[in-house]
């Protein structure tokens, strides 16, 4: 069973996040990026498909600053290749992404055929699309989203969606597919620092050149701005008795004690 | 400008909430663009839901036995062949789990950008304006929406449900899809494990965090909640811990509450919280990060350890209450 | 009359040639077990432990003949000392019989027929013949909760009523043998002597010299028994200590260790050899398992029976034909919550009486497991954290020192500027909005102080003294490189730190490259302040306090007399816990617990029984010297329902406090 986890990086919103000169995008001079949450998910349940059934996992990621850090964690947990598409520049819209991903699998030798495509459902910088679904769409496989378990047997992969109030919805998908990843069915294994330190020494990344595609266009940045706080609780303060005191005030005016 | 779609999300005999908080979005949007509203129901045997969307002008109502189970690629099917015949210039699509693949298998098929976590939307003349979240609610970006048609994707609470009912008879036209057998074959719900309470029947909710450090101190929030016949939930990483159980996840992947009085305590308020109880009557925060975003949602705030506030909480209201 | 136990005949043969033959079968097992068990050793893992052997031999002498670390329980202190030394003498002696047994041409005396060696033999059995009577009537009647009625302990002592009885009644029947009923060399054997007076003598040399061949059979016995039983620690002990760690306790570092350390052990071959020695040293005594907070609080975790664990696997595994089928050492023999259960508080090290090294050996184990990324999902986010952010908090690099903007003034960036003093936060100090007022006042009462100081500001990272006891060597090593580069930046003398965390990996495990950097605590610069009188006791401090010794600032790297100068300088008056210096007791928060949740049978965490002792006292605070014992503590007060009833208190509380200029 091959798999190809498809990964990119976001802001880290730990940060500090400030808006650019031109009032349309992010200010990338503090900027620091962190793998997509979702797509370290996509990449455990890779390896947890990897582990039960054998089979390779290949990551595909778009090149941007502290990509290598990014794949050289990913190879010591456990993928076998890491390939990074080169000279798309910082491709800030999901859809010309969805693009450079699509061709570049469609089009690139030797990455075919997997089983399965596997990345995030979404993430925190998905303005004009959700990656997965125009990949499948390219490459006229089959789609599931928000998925939070996927097992592999004999050319389909059952997999579990999860809706609201804890109900989930159980299917069958015919492969190859792609799925988007909600959660791994573990949280992401822990790799040691020594680990990737030995994959960035016996491991290299390989570099495919951005295939040329159609810009992205319908969604048009305007202006962007920290939200405004529009709402503020009153704040209660003093010693814990004290504000024990007023909130017990509180609750009673208003009937609730 | 041409009609404004809402994407009615149903499902097993009942009409979501947010599905009214996007009719009452849209009923803004097509007011300011002059073009009516029309709600699209896709389902089987789902007359009687098509009949609470009175709030649109019209209802589309597709029946097709395909479509009886949440089988997005079927719905995007179905709405892109109504999208053909009828031309529509944005579709509304709920922000939710159920819905979102709808959304994005539509504007893949349509090779369209699906515009995401859209919280509000205008129109201006024949442009569509939208405010989006980016970067967890750090960022908030006015985007034009020019795609013909623009698939946009609403975020749960971007108006409130009432505004979107309607006693009003629902105006329905039956329409016609035709649907092959989907390539991705739905089995079966799973339902959640049986829990011994059901939070979203409760008045009084305590909420705990990450913030509570040890799973030891949800014997205190435990505490608080009894004092008022209370339950207690949490936020995600509190579940994914396994501190609680799944039944006790209160945020988008988890229940929607709404209850008289939510107590969180070391809850940061992610935007996948804050999704599922920002309804509730009466919100009251601790949390020791006085910028936690929770204080923008919350009716009070307390800045400090919930493991010094709680306790003497409960000291007080069972002191109240003799 | 030839009394000579030798020349007789036993079933044909000649007595020497019995004895030759039972001394080479003898010796062949011991010696075959030996070469058995040394041979485990040679295939372990290298370590260099043959440094300064003056030292050692000074090292050997102090522990192995003065044994003070036996002392320190004591109840067992003077009669295993004595214990010993009758061992030694005991077996100078049997050596000296059988060479002289296997040897009958030597022109020498058995020891027996030397009267001062007769005389030591003769009241040396009847002390041991009386303690053994109470030890076994301490065993039965009066047992210890600690003690074990093992079937080892019970066949030793056995044997060595034996071996007394045997001496006792051979000089008695000697006596009687040679026709005299006194001898002033063998008092209790003339008391034997006397009841069988009327034994015909050669009965009398047949029981003589019977006595004698059992004597020595029984010791035969004994050594072939002793290499199989818990009194392996007898012959492994002496080595043990000799081998002992010189280096500072605070140093995870293996001299001459393999690379391969760092990834961890899971089977005893990925041990060093030292580490092996420790399990055959163990003597079950359980000094360890009573002086450490994780067994005492409930958890998984005996570091007494983890050596013995090791020791069981070290045999079991080592010498199995294949090495297949005995069960793996991590998960069938140690399982993974014995493992993470230790605060690495030093507690057992710092009372075993074989100079073990436990932390070492739980810090292998725990490396394999961080290989294999087993680790609570709460390490794992904190780990990641470290790797990312610097800090357990996640919080942004840019944020360390955010603490500082309510101070009204800046403090100098020791990388812009030189300074003389190099203050190393720590990250509890810095991010946890608890702490960060006792932060201010630290900065304050320095500036007052007038104290050169600076700080790294967003280029410090934590310094990952429990990242390393964690078992993440290599996320140790890149926090550590990252801060040394910074340091680098940096032009100061001294460093300065209020963790006493970072204090002990700085001091011990960051080996600077310039040997003029010395690392301080703050209670040691607040003792050297109010000393010199550069902070002025404005008024002294009321009331009755306690003072908590941090276990990275006492046992690790004995500092505990600072702090309480600067108490009592401040006008405090300082009442000592029960458990206080060496014998402190653990706030629980160390070696990463503080990232990790209790487990089910925890009957009372080690910060609550140490709260509860505190207010035992009747003191109105329990004062700390370091960050995380704040936090512990201010939990434990409300879980433990002493609020209001006890105060914590950082030291620089009561000195802030003192010293604030009207």
């Amino acid at each position: 069973m091959d798999i190809l986890v498809l990964m990119k990086v976001v802001p880290d919103v730990v940060e500090e996040l400030e808006v650019g000169s031109d009032g349309k995008s992010l200010d990338t001079g503090f900027l620091r990026t962190i793998l997509n949450e979702r797509d370290d998910h996509a990449l455990e349940q890779a390896l947890l498909l990897k582990d039960k059934h054998g089979g390779k996992v290949t990551l595909l990621t778009l090149d941007a600053p502290d990509i290598d850090d990014v794949l050289f964690t990913a190879l010591a947990k456990g993928a076998d290749r890491a390939v990074k598409i080169c000279g798309a520049g910082s491709v800030s819209s999901t859809q010309m992404a969805a693009r450079l991903f699509g061709e570049t699998i469609a089009k690139t030798p030797g990455l075919l055929p997997v089983d399965l495509v596997l990345t995030g459902v979404s993430a925190i910088d998905d303005l004009d699309g959700l990656l997965a679904a125009p990949i499948a769409q390219k490459l006229g496989w089959p789609y599931a989203g928000v998925v939070t378990q996927a097992t592999l047997a004999d050319k389909t992969a059952t997999v579990v969606k999860e809706f609201a109030g804890g109900v989930r919805g159980e299917y069958d998908v015919p492969t190859p597919a792609v799925l988007g990843i909600q959660a791994a069915e573990k949280p992401p294994r822990y790799v040691p620092v020594a680990k990737v330190r030995a994959a960035m020494k016996s491991q290299t990344i390989e570099s495919v050149d951005a295939p040329a595609v159609e810009a992205a266009a319908g969604v048009e940045v305007q202006q962007m701005a920290k939200p405004r706080v529009t709402g503020h609780a009153e704040m209660l303060e003093g010693s814990a008795d004290e504000v024990a005191d007023k909130l017990c005030e509180l609750l009673a005016k208003r009937g609730l004690l | 400008m041409a009609n404004i779609w809402v994407l009615a999300e149903a499902g097993r005999g009942q009409v979501s909430e947010i599905t009214f908080e996007l009719l009452a979005l849209g009923r803004e949007v097509a007011t300011q663009s002059g073009a009516p509203l029309e709600a699209v129901l896709l389902g089987s045997n789902a007359r009687e839901l098509a009949q609470k969307l009175g709030a649109a002008d019209t209802v589309l109502y597709a029946d097709n036995a395909a479509l009886a189970d949440p089988v997005p690629e079927n719905a995007a099917t179905a709405l892109a062949q109504l999208i053909g015949e009828k031309q529509p210039a944005a579709v509304l699509v709920p922000l939710t789990n159920l819905s979102v693949d709808v959304g994005v298998v539509l504007a893949a098929q349509l090779g369209v950008p699906f515009l995401n976590y859209c919280k509000d939307l205008k129109a201006d003349g024949g442009n569509l304006t939208a405010t989006c979240v980016l970067y967890g609610g750090k960022m908030e970006a006015a985007v034009t929406a020019a795609a013909k048609p623009a698939i946009i994707g609403i975020l749960p609470g971007a108006r409130s449900v009432e505004q979107g009912r309607s006693d009003k008879p629902a105006n329905i036209t039956d329409v016609a899809v035709s649907l092959a057998a989907p390539k991705v074959r739905f089995k079966k719900y799973l339902e959640p494990e049986t829990s011994d309470v059901d939070i979203t029947q409760k008045d009084f909710l305590v909420a705990v965090g990450r913030g509570i450090q040890t799973r030891d101190n949800i014997e205190l929030a435990e505490e608080l909640a009894a004092t008022m016949g209370g339950a207690v939930c949490g936020s995600r990483p509190v579940i994914d811990q396994g501190w609680l159980g799944l039944s006790r996840q209160v945020g988008k992947s988890g229940m929607l509450v709404k209850p008289k009085l939510y107590v969180t305590l070391g809850i940061s308020g992610a935007p996948e919280h804050v999704e599922g109880m920002k309804n509730s009557q009466c919100i009251i925060a601790v949390n020791t990060d006085a910028a936690a975003p929770i204080f923008n949602v919350a009716h009070y705030g307390i800045v400090g350890d919930a493991l010094e506030i709680a306790p003497a909480l409960i000291e007080k209201i069972k002191a109240r209450k003799g | 009359m030839d009394l000579d136990p030798v020349r007789i005949s036993l079933m044909g043969l000649p007595g020497v040639a019995v004895l030759w033959a039972l001394t080479l079968a003898a010796f062949g097992v011991f010696g075959f077990r030996a070469w058995q068990l040394i041979g485990l050793l040679l295939k372990a893992r290298p370590e260099n432990r043959f440094d300064q052997p003056g030292k050692r031999v000074l090292y050997f002498a102090r522990h192995v003949l003065l044994q003070p670390r036996l002392f320190n329980e004591r109840s067992i202190g003077l009669p295993h000392f004595l214990i010993f030394w009758g061992f030694v003498v005991y077996v100078v002696c049997f050596n000296w019989s059988l060479v002289r047994g296997l040897a009958p041409a030597l022109p020498a005396p058995y020891p027996d027929e030397v009267g001062v060696a007769a005389f030591f033999l003769d009241v040396f059995s009847v002390a041991v013949i009386v303690s053994l009577g109470a030890a076994v009537v301490r065993r039965v009647f009066f047992p210890p909760a600690h003690l074990h009625l093992s079937w080892d302990a019970n066949l030793i002592l056995t044997l060595i009523g034996i071996l007394m009885l045997t001496t006792l009644f051979g000089a008695g029947f000697r006596l009687v043998g040679e026709g005299k009923t006194w001898s002033g060399w063998t008092p209790f054997g003339s008391m034997a002597a006397a009841a069988f007076a009327k034994m015909p003598v050669e009965s009398a040399h047949g029981w003589a010299k019977g006595m004698w061949w059992m004597h020595m059979v029984t010791v035969l016995f004994f050594l072939v028994y002793l290499p199989y039983s818990k009194h392996l620690h007898l012959l492994a002990s002496p080595f043990n200590v000799f081998f002992g760690n010189l280096r500072p306790a605070g140093d995870l570092g293996i001299a001459g260790g393999s690379e391969e350390m760092a990834a961890g052990s899971t089977k005893w071959s990925e041990f060093t050899w030292k580490q092996l020695l420790s399990g055959f040293s163990c003597a079950e005594c359980g000094r360890c398992d009573r002086a450490c907070p994780a067994a005492t609080a409930g958890f998984p975790l005996e570091p007494q029976q983890l050596v013995q664990k090791l020791k069981k696997h070290i045999i079991g595994a080592g010498l199995a034909k294949n090495g297949n089928g005995s069960p793996k050492l991590i998960g069938e023999t140690i399982t993974e919550d014995e493992i993470w259960a230790c605060t690495t508080c030093m507690s057992c090290m710092e009372r075993c009486a074989v100079l073990n090294e436990q932390l070492p050996i739980i810090i292998q184990l725990r490396r394999h497991l961080v290989t294999e990324g087993q680790m609570a999902k709460t390490v794992q986010d904190a780990l990641n954290n470290f790797n990312r952010y610097g800090n357990s908090f996640g919080k942004s690099d840019r944020m360390r020192a955010k603490w500082t903007q309510p101070l009204g003034w800046k403090v100098k960036d020791a990388r812009k500027e030189p300074v003389e003093y190099l203050w190393f936060v720590g990250d509890y100090a810095s991010f946890d909005p608890r702490l960060e007022e006792i932060t201010r006042k630290t900065a304050n009462t320095f500036k007052a102080g007038g104290v050169d100081f600076g700080l790294l500001y967003e280029g410090e990272r934590n310094a990952g003294n429990d990242v390393r006891r964690i078992g993440e060597e290599g996320l140790f090593e890149m926090l550590r490189d990252k801060n040394l580069q910074a340091m680098a930046k940096a032009k100061f003398k001294t460093i300065v730190t209020t963790d006493p965390h970072a204090f002990n990996t700085l001091k011990n495990e960051y080996k600077f490259e310039d040997d003029s950097v010395t690392v301080v605590h703050y209670t040691e610069l607040l003792d050297q302040l109010v000393q010199e009188g550069k902070l002025q006791v404005a008024r002294k401090v009321a009331g009755k306090v306690t003072y908590h010794d941090p276990c990275y600032l006492g046992r690790y790297n004995n500092i505990y007399e600072p702090a309480r100068r600067v108490l009592k300088a401040v006008g405090a008056e300082l009442v000592e816990m029960p458990r206080s210096f060496n014998r402190s007791y653990c706030c629980g928060a160390g070696g990463g617990r503080i990232w990790m949740e209790d487990v089910e049978g925890v009957k009372e965490r080690p910060s609550e029984s140490r709260v509860r002792e505190a207010a035992a006292l009747g003191v109105t605070t329990l004062v700390v010297a370091c960050p995380k014992d704040s936090v512990m503590f201010q939990d434990a007060l409300k879980t433990a329902g002493l609020e209001g009833k006890l105060a914590i208190k950082d030291v620089i509380d009561l000195v802030e406090e003192a010293t604030r200029p009207s």
